[in-house]
């Protein structure tokens, strides 16, 4: 791992900075303008506040303001039975819930020690990628959008529509899927899933080539992002950078590699790495990105293991509908579990996953209860976004828009 | 030296003393023992100068609150991760709630600024010399810090929300 590498302009940058410090403190002679971007502005896709001292065009500082749709999931974790615990994952990164859901399953499953069968996880996997997909693909089509190019944005979007009609399929939901169960899957894939899953499989390659074709090597898009919104290495892991903004500058750290959870070891795909960590960086890495999730779909979805699609995990997992009906022992099991009324063993788990945007931790305090004594989630979002003023202090205001959306920062997981 | 949690742990008692680190145990593979507040600087510094070790990567920070322990009610835990050996450990503090006092970590790493800040919010935890030590998530109106277990989560008043029906 490289952590030397530095971003070519540092010296200048530096310059900058030390000019800065000496316009800052003459604020008062009236030279900055005070700018107020968002709370609610378009362009910062998300509800993101920053007060902006401005030189004419060059921001000179900014004081991030967020919390905006903060709902308090870590509180209301601490008075819920385990299983309702998943749909508030969803609601942290929308843009990939079902990697939320199964990291937390995961989590769970971890506590408990439940280990499910190669079918689930395949399945999990499957679903997890396609969830990156989804999310990678709204970061790099919106970051087209930014820079001017709309065309891009909804051609790709019918893809993502595919991707939600396969959710739908598995899962009953579009966008906050809740999918999934502590044990392993809902139920098993369909005839009809395994056919989306295929027909996207055959589709998506030409549409992802062609939206790469339209951007990578675009003049105006090269223009807008080569350089901007720049971070070395050695200040990402500062910043505790994780995913794609970390890889962007040249460290291959990725958590389905070095910690492989749900079968990802059993997969042959790459960890695309950038140099510079700029906005052009993280546009590339995430395209790259998108085709090695690809290429774990088609191995999974090849070998997909027969077997069952859950734990043999009674006091956990929900009894087909129909015994609850039938049979006294899984009535009872039926019962306790939707009342809540199964106790997890005492212990502390943490478990990660490699989430849209890096990685998603949930650190688990059990004190033997009905719910989690604390329920805490690393949020990829949360902690690189204090990085932001860093990274657009010396740009222009533009390039701070461009940086915003090629961080991928999105609010439900920033906020929790 | 291999990265086992018995070779880091004998390494760091043998530099801080017993008396420094202690209730060692591992929960989930994750070698977790708890230190003073005395020493959690050196000591995270020391994880991240030694050549053996490089534990350089501050991966989450995370309040407790244990209302039960006397005089050790509140509890911060540090995770932090080498990436150069890939090799996890979890770091206790505990403080008093009358004094929670901690030093801050933001001059090694620069994201527990925001990390600190969350647990200020929501814990009461105070980090003497951090930058810029204010709410972060809640309103700065707040007079109270709600992730304290005394703090319900359901309005008390509502009588239509009896326990018993939703089997608590």
């Amino acid at each position: 791992m490289a952590t030397d590498n530095k971003t070519a302009d540092t010296d200048q940058l530096q310059e900058f900075r030390d000019n800065r410090d000496l316009k800052l403190q003459d604020k008062k002679n009236e030279n900055l303008t005070t700018l107020n971007l968002g709370p609610t502005h378009p362009a910062t896709h998300g509800i993101f506040q920053n007060i902006l001292q401005m030189d004419g065009e060059v921001i000179m500082d900014a004081v991030p303001t967020i919390g905006y749709i903060h709902r308090a999931f870590e509180k209301i974790a601490e008075r819920r039975p385990f299983y309702q615990i998943t749909p508030l994952t969803d609601r942290m990164n929308y843009c990939s819930s079902p990697i939320n859901n199964m990291g937390y399953h995961m989590t769970v499953e971890k506590l408990l020690g439940i280990t499910i069968p190669k079918r689930a996880q395949y399945i999990r996997v499957i679903m997890m990628e396609l969830a990156r997909i989804s999310d990678h693909l709204i970061c790099n089509s919106i970051l087209g959008v930014d820079s001017g190019a709309f065309t891009g944005f909804l051609y790709v979007m019918q893809e993502r529509e595919h991707i939600y009609d396969i959710y739908e399929e598995v899962c009953g939901a579009r966008l906050t899927t809740n999918m999934g169960r502590i044990g392993g899957m809902e139920r098993d894939l369909s005839p009809k899933a395994l056919h989306l899953i295929g027909e996207f499989l055959k589709r998506f390659p030409k549409v992802w080539a062609e939206f790469e074709k339209m951007l990578t090597r675009n003049r105006i898009f090269i223009d807008r992002t080569v350089g901007v919104g720049a971070i070395s290495a050695e200040r990402a892991l500062s910043y505790g950078f994780t995913g794609p903004n970390l890889r962007a500058t040249g460290i291959d750290y990725d958590v389905r590699v070095m910690n492989p959870y749900s079968s990802y070891d059993d997969f042959e795909f790459e960890i695309p790495v950038g140099s510079k960590g700029d906005t052009y960086d993280r546009y590339l890495v995430r395209n790259e990105e998108v085709w090695q999730s690809l290429k774990i779909i088609e191995q999974a979805y090849k070998n997909l293991p027969e077997g069952s699609y859950h734990a043999d995990a009674p006091h956990y997992y929900l009894p087909p509908k129909q015994e609850v009906y039938t049979s006294m022992e899984a009535l009872i099991y039926h019962f306790k579990i939707v009342m809540g009324e199964i106790d997890a063993p005492k212990g502390e788990v943490y478990h990660s996953v490699e989430g849209g945007n890096g990685e998603l931790g949930f650190y688990l305090v059990s004190d033997g209860g009905r719910t989690p004594y604390r329920l805490h989630f690393r949020r990829p979002c949360f902690i690189y976004y204090q990085a932001y003023t860093e990274m657009i202090v010396g740009g222009q205001l533009a390039d701070a828009i461009l940086t915003l959306s090629s961080l991928n920062v999105i609010a439900g997981e920033l906020d929790a | 030296m291999e990265l086992t949690n018995e070779n880091v742990l004998g390494k760091l008692i043998a530099q801080f003393g017993e008396e420094n680190i202690f209730d060692a145990y591992d929960p989930d593979g994750i070698m977790t023992f708890t230190t003073n507040r005395e020493n959690i600087i050196a000591l995270i510094q020391y994880l991240y100068d030694d050549k053996d070790l490089q534990v350089q990567f501050l991966t989450t920070m995370a309040g407790i609150h244990f209302p039960d322990h006397k005089g050790r009610e509140l509890c911060m835990m540090y995770q932090l991760h080498s990436l150069r050996h890939n090799y996890r450990l979890r770091i206790k503090v505990f403080v008093p709630i009358a004094d929670p006092v901690l030093p801050t970590l933001t001059n090694i790493y620069a994201t527990a600024n925001w990390m600190e800040r969350e647990a200020y919010d929501f814990y009461g935890f105070i980090f003497t010399g951090h930058p810029n030590l204010i709410r972060i998530l809640n309103i700065e109106e707040m007079e109270y810090h709600p992730m304290l277990k005394q703090y319900p989560l359901e309005d008390q008043t509502r009588e239509d929300k009896i326990d018993t029906y939703f089997g608590r």
